[in-house]
């Protein structure tokens, strides 16, 4: 997995308002390269994704897996090309938010934005590029008749405060990291903890899975192996769960709350919310500035669409460069825009740090 | 040409020629079967092209890889006939092959 790149960049965490130039939804590919062509024009951003992580799908869904269309580049895997392009960006210093979701965006200016996180950070911004390919990651929410009741008031993907479930009878399912991690953590505060998972091995890191077994050993937890397939409670109140065994034998398991953890999946997320005209869960561009139908606001990557649209990191990066030409009439709109090569211009060699 | 057949929760079902050497998932995208997402791509990262093996073609096809089936851990209502069919590889011995496609998949 790539290393967090708050540490190798630095992050804000100022709970004032941020004011940039551009604020970059989406630190894939595209979100990143972005930060080059945007910075070759004096243009300053900052970018938030939902991932802990840059890269994007590169780094969620392909790290070692070879690509083979990066222009001169034969072969180059996901998180090659990210730390490539982390290396390429480091001149122009972005700021990261990770592990953050924008969820409003609000027209306030000629144009200006006020945008917020689900973290509660706010940024002004002069200009909006939305660059976020197949949307946000999010966790898989399994397809157990029923649930949606209980989301949020009993079954939760994801732990925001520990002490909520002390003295719980809880439920964690799956067997990777965050299912074991959880039920580690949680075990000293829970009434009683049961893990589900549907076969006896876990692909979570080996000392957490011997913890976990030692406390199953000791009478101090409950591991069963199975999956769940119906939930019982009343008014989103979880009160159990049945769970049918690898053998097909049903039981039931008490539980207060349940935390299931399948790994993720792409969703389309606020993005529909900020009324921007979208085509088929796509966002409509200007193939001159990529630009959506409310000014300041572009698309780059594979969540835009156009007449002839390619879902290709190399048509990602053509969009960005073309972008960060009108997004230079908005940030600096007093400077003339004059066209230069990184091959000759001293100006952009000394932005570069080569000159 | 091998011939692949799904068959999606409600029924639906799909004869198609599978080329050998492609996998039954781009096989399934290939042919329009909207019940198989892919959405990695094929990179048996993502648990979302999982297919139930029929089950007298459950021997030919094999089980899973160590890789594989810790992916299976992220997919849902697993059996033991289920693999992620980015995995398949379509050959002459699978001529025939019958895999069923779970209702959540592609919804």
């Amino acid at each position: 997995m790539l290393q967090k790149t708050d540490q190798l960049l630095g992050t804000e965490t100022m709970s004032e308002e941020i004011n940039t130039d551009v604020l970059i939804i989406g630190a894939g590919p595209v979100g990143l390269f972005a930060v080059f062509e945007l910075g070759l024009l004096d243009i300053k951003a900052h970018l938030v994704d939902i991932l802990d992580k840059v890269g994007g799908q590169c780094a969620e869904l392909y790290p070692e897996k070879p690509i083979f269309d990066i222009p001169a580049i034969p072969r180059i895997n996901g998180k090659e090309l990210c730390d490539a392009l982390i290396e390429q960006i480091k001149p122009f210093k972005p700021s990261f938010h990770l592990g953050e979701m924008v969820t409003t965006i609000e027209n306030i200016g000629d144009p200006l934005f006020r945008v917020t996180t689900d973290a509660g950070k706010v940024f002004l911004s002069k200009a909006v590029v939305i660059a976020a390919g197949g949307g946000s990651f999010q966790p898989k929410r399994p397809p157990i008749q029923g649930i949606e009741p209980y989301e949020e008031k009993s079954v939760f993907y994801a732990v925001r405060k520990m002490d909520a479930f002390r003295g719980k009878n809880l439920l964690i399912v799956g067997g990777g990291d965050s299912a074991l991690d959880w039920t580690l953590n949680l075990q000293p505060l829970a009434r009683r903890l049961t893990l589900v998972h549907r076969r006896d091995e876990f692909r979570a890191a080996p000392d957490s899975v011997n913890k976990m077994r030692a406390l199953v050993s000791s009478g101090a937890m409950d591991l069963k192996i199975g999956q769940v397939t119906a939930l019982k409670g009343e008014n989103g109140q979880l009160t159990a769960a049945t769970i049918k065994g690898s053998d097909g034998a049903l039981s039931t398991v008490a539980c207060d709350a349940m935390l299931p953890f399948f790994g993720l999946t792409m969703k389309l997320g606020p993005v529909a919310n900020w009324s921007i005209k979208l085509e088929n869960d796509l966002i409509p561009v200007s193939t001159a500035t990529f630009e959506t139908n409310v000014p300041g606001i572009f698309a780059v990557g594979d969540i835009n669409t156009y007449p002839g649209k390619l879902k290709l990191i190399l048509s990602g990066f053509h969009e960005a460069a073309l972008m960060a030409q009108k997004a230079h009439h908005y940030v600096h709109p007093e400077k003339r825009l004059v066209f230069q090569y990184t091959t000759s211009s001293t100006s952009l060699q000394k932005k570069l740090g080569v000159a | 040409m091998p011939k692949i057949t799904y068959i999606e929760h409600d029924g639906a079902t799909h004869t198609v020629e599978g080329e050998a050497g492609a996998t039954v998932m781009e096989t399934a995208l290939r042919n329009g079967i909207a019940s198989i997402v892919a959405e990695c791509g094929g990179g048996c990262t993502c648990a979302t092209c999982l297919v139930h093996v029929d089950d007298a073609w459950s021997p030919i096809v094999g089980p899973p890889s160590a890789e594989e089936e810790d992916m299976l851990d992220s997919a849902f209502e697993v059996k033991p006939t289920s693999r992620l069919s980015c995995q398949i590889k379509v050959t002459d011995a699978l001529d025939g092959l019958i895999v069923r496609t779970p209702a959540y998949q592609g919804r």
